[in-house]
């Protein structure tokens, strides 16, 4: 609105020799960059460049004691710049290769369960009726077991691993896309270029496809990142547990509940791996925020 | 009304139905049987065989199922063979504390989270405003594994002022120590819960400020306190119970790592003794309990819609 006003009132007769006078000119929307958002994504691209190129940063092992144990943070040496655990390994080293293990599950569950779930939510509302009920009713069921339970009940049955953790963060990420995905599915399902696809004969699956996943994809993707934080929330929870990655893998929320016996003289054990599960998870938040504001059109409507 | 109320009960009904369904299930994908568990790793074969079948873990599955279902409608979740002690009878005595933990903390966040609200909604886009916002940005960002380790030492062990860990019975330790011992473990579960509060309520309240009648009260004379306060916060503040409802899953999930934190001898305290014993008939029958009854508050949240907005009463009858 005010760019339109703007544009008017400059009129032809201001443009003062810039470029073609007789244009009116429309200047850019000014968006407000927020410098919380820019800190957040800077984190995610340290820490995801730090975790993919873990192996090749000269980094100490993240299994192997490098001195003595239980040292405080000090500026001596980069694996001791975080300090030592109580087994005296380079804290810096295990937070980056927990990193690793945080973010591979919390993307890797992320994408799986969002593939899924996006597949399950479009072909319920869009096919409607029977399939549609039988789809919420999985859906329900699954939303049915509190996360922590579900995670806490198949690690009962299932030895923990990666891939056994990974399947049940996925299976809290499905029944969260089937709601999201059905609800955009049904309001784009009815607008006239869907109803212009099907009078030319486009069958089911293209317009699932090609008419109506295209759709879909910003405000779902937007989803992406607070939902990888609650996944890594999850898993820290039930590594703290002791129900998650195995040792000696390092994990944040292990490394909290390895730390927390001695937090009274050794706080950095356990303020070290909190600072980096914290950054991380307010990082996604964020930066969810930020791609929901612009990618949802929900939000606006 | 009668018919959607119907509807709602048949629904969760069904859920919950699914939901045991996939438990019992579960059970029966564990590595090495029940019999294997309670007999330890060096019983023979037949013995182990001997027996699955009088746990009825030889049956078919539906069978199995059907023999359960029997049995948990009367009350019976089972026995853990480790312990010998009937699963619902520990499941009823570790309840209270987990009651408490969860309702104080749910009490905690909904006060904190409606003052926040009110004092950001009424001055939108002030500087309280933003930072009571970026307050509870940060606050959504720490769970609770990572909340109490902080505020115990923060609380506990620079400042002295609350117990470390343990639980304080009313009956024995008086209603103060047990408060004590309380609060810690529920301010950790409840800093997310308030996050998440704050941000509905805040979002339900602007926009109920925009509506006519809301400049109407204004026009009339009205204080903002008591517009903010008689006509702007009900109507703002459903989607409120709503939200409590769906978060008791995650606050269930705070309880079980505050109760292993401070060491309190609640339901989360047993399901992971259970699971590290690998007593899969306790695990079973805790995560049936926890389930159904999530499941009902859910339903009971939903349902009193009806009855507390009355323009959802309109909507339905119409």
């Amino acid at each position: 609105m005010t760019s339109t006003q703007r544009a008017i009132t400059k009129g032809p007769d201001t443009g003062t020799g810039e470029g073609d006078a007789t244009e009116p000119s429309v200047p850019a929307v000014r968006r407000r960059r927020s410098i919380l958002v820019g800190l957040a994504y800077t984190w995610l691209a340290v820490i995801i460049l730090a975790a993919a190129f873990a192996d090749i940063l000269p980094l100490a092992s993240y299994d192997r004691p490098i001195g003595l144990p239980r040292q405080t943070p000090s500026l001596d040496s980069l694996d001791l710049l975080l300090g030592t655990d109580q087994l005296g390994r380079s804290l810096l080293s295990r937070c980056v290769y927990g990193a690793r293990v945080s973010l591979l599950v919390g993307a890797g569950a992320g994408l799986m369960g969002s593939v899924v779930g996006t597949a399950l939510g479009m072909v319920a509302g869009y096919l409607r009726g029977r399939t549609d009920s039988v789809i919420r009713l999985i859906a329900d069921a699954m939303l049915a077991f509190p996360p922590l339970i579900l995670l806490l009940a198949l690690a009962a049955v299932l030895t923990p691993s990666v891939s056994t953790i990974l399947i049940g963060l996925t299976l809290l990420v499905v029944p969260t896309f089937i709601r999201l995905a059905r609800a955009n599915t049904l309001s784009w399902a009815s607008r006239e270029f869907i109803t212009a696809a099907r009078n030319m004969g486009a069958s089911r699956r293209r317009i699932l496809a090609r008419e109506i996943l295209p759709n879909l994809l910003p405000a779902l993707g937007a989803y992406l990142p607070v939902v990888m934080a609650a996944l890594i929330v999850a898993e820290g929870s039930l590594s703290f547990l002791g129900m998650g990655i195995p040792p000696p893998s390092p994990s944040w929320g292990g490394m909290i509940s390895d730390g927390k016996d001695s937090i009274g003289d050794y706080p950095h054990l356990v303020f070290v791996p909190t600072a980096f599960i914290f950054l991380t998870v307010f990082a996604l938040n964020q930066a969810g925020d930020h791609l929901r504001h612009r990618f949802d059109r929900g939000l606006h409507d | 009304m009668v018919l959607t109320t119907a509807r709602r009960v048949l629904r969760s009904l069904v859920v919950i139905i699914l939901v045991t369904m996939g438990s019992v299930a579960l059970l029966s994908l564990a590595p090495g049987s029940a019999a294997s568990v309670i007999l330890g790793e060096n019983a023979t074969p037949d013995a182990v065989a001997k027996l699955n079948a009088e746990l009825g873990m030889d049956q078919p599955l539906w069978h199995q199922y059907a023999d359960w279902l029997g049995h948990a409608v009367r009350g019976d979740l089972g026995t853990s063979p480790v312990t010998n002690e009937s699963v619902l009878h520990a499941v009823l005595t570790r309840l209270p504390v987990t009651l408490e933990l969860a309702a104080m903390a749910l009490a905690l966040s909904l006060v904190v989270a409606v003052l926040l609200a009110i004092v950001s909604a009424a001055r939108e886009g002030s500087w309280v405003d933003r930072g009571t916002t970026a307050l509870s940005s940060v606050l959504l960002s720490v769970p609770a594994f990572i909340a109490g380790p902080l505020l115990i030492y923060f609380f506990s062990l620079k400042l002295g002022w609350l117990p470390v860990s343990g639980w304080a019975r009313v009956s024995t330790d008086g209603l103060g120590a047990n408060l004590r011992g309380a609060l810690l473990p529920a301010v950790s579960i409840a800093l997310t819960e308030i996050a998440t509060f704050h941000r509905a309520l805040r979002a339900d309240l602007i926009s109920t400020l925009r509506e006519d009648y809301i400049a109407a009260a204004r026009a009339k004379g009205m204080s903002p306190a008591y517009v903010m306060f008689r006509h702007a916060l009900r109507p703002s503040s459903f989607s409120l119970i709503t939200l409590a409802g769906i978060n008791l899953g995650r606050l269930i999930g705070g309880t079980v790592v505050v109760e292993i934190l401070f060491s309190l001898p609640g339901l989360g305290q047993l399901v992971v003794s259970s699971i590290v014993s690998r007593d899969l008939v306790s695990v079973q029958g805790i995560v049936v309990f926890v389930v159904v009854v999530y499941v009902l508050v859910n339903t009971l949240v939903d349902l009193s819609y009806h009855w507390l907005d009355p323009r959802v009463r309109k909507a339905a009858t119409a």
